[in-house]
């Protein structure tokens, strides 16, 4: 429980960040802890106390593997948190060359 | 009890990341901060996780930092800092007020619902002959989502092309 709460407070510096800066490289920084918040608390929900990586061995039945199942889909996610990470650096670089700014209240000419 | 440890380290990491003024540094604590999940992985015995996020940590810090290296970077004040600040901590209280009876319905650290995973479990080896089950589920059992994780990658790809695209619309005369 009290490790959960620990990944929420992480999740809570993210958002903070998200919600509170005005750099738009901050922005991309509180959206990276917010990843690893989210991806760390899908395993621990899936680790088994005193439990074995889920790697089955040639001479020996292995009976406390932890949970294989969220290991799978967070290997998706991190992949797709760097296609996402990639995308907004790459629009963070076409408002810098736009407007020569990371300051997101100073892009103001929106259109044309 | 390391476990502790590591995401305590994470979250100083993180405060540092998102407080410091310098970019550069700020960047280096997210990857500092990014290592101690790969740590973290490796206590909760999830090896192939640990190799994926190290590999991917380095990339992010190369294409943030190619990002930010030759910009003039102004300081960026922040404005109506109390009102902000004191928003901002009333959000994550609630947030995590309600997170914490949430968290009392999902399972107990150490004890998870393995439903599903023990047929993946029991039967992985047979059935289809790898012996890391992680690489079993997501390559044989679920291959449909490692597809789908390939085409969003390639997505990925034609926007960043799209968006750092330099020519407009040309004109047809």
């Amino acid at each position: 429980m009290s490790l959960y709460f620990l990944c929420l407070i992480l999740f809570c510096i993210g958002l903070y960040c998200v919600l509170r800066k005005r750099n738009i490289i901050k922005i991309i920084v509180g959206v990276g802890i917010i990843e690893y918040a989210v991806n760390l608390l899908l395993i621990l929900i899936g680790y088994r106390q005193n439990g074995r990586a889920p790697i089955s061995a040639n001479d020996q039945e292995i009976l406390n593997m932890v949970d294989p199942l969220p290991q799978a889909m967070v290997l998706t996610t991190i992949v797709i948190g760097l296609a996402v990470m990639v995308i907004l650096v790459a629009l963070a670089l076409r408002i810098y060359e736009k407007h020569g700014t990371f300051d997101i209240t100073k892009i103001r000419r929106l259109k044309g | 009890m390391e476990i502790h440890l590591i995401l305590i380290f994470m979250i100083c990491a993180a405060l540092f990341a998102a407080e410091t003024k310098d970019l550069i540094s700020s960047l280096i604590a997210l990857s500092v901060a990014g290592l101690g999940l790969c740590l973290a992985f490796l206590i909760l015995k999830a090896p192939n996780l640990a190799i994926t996020q190290l590999v991917v940590e380095i990339i992010y810090v190369i294409i943030l930092i190619r990002a930010t290296i030759d910009k003039d970077l102004p300081l960026v004040r922040d404005g109506r800092w109390l009102f902000n600040t004191v928003s901002a901590m009333l959000f994550a209280i609630v947030f995590l007020s309600f997170a914490y009876f949430a968290l009392k319905e999902i399972p107990v650290f150490g004890q998870p619902l393995m439903r599903v995973s023990n047929e993946y479990v029991t039967s992985g080896l047979e059935k289809t002959g790898s012996a890391n089950i992680v690489s079993a589920i997501t390559l044989n059992f679920r291959s449909f989502d490692a597809l789908a994780e390939a085409a969003v990658l390639f997505t990925a790809i034609i926007g960043v092309l799209a968006i750092t695209r330099k020519t407009g619309k040309i004109d047809e005369k």
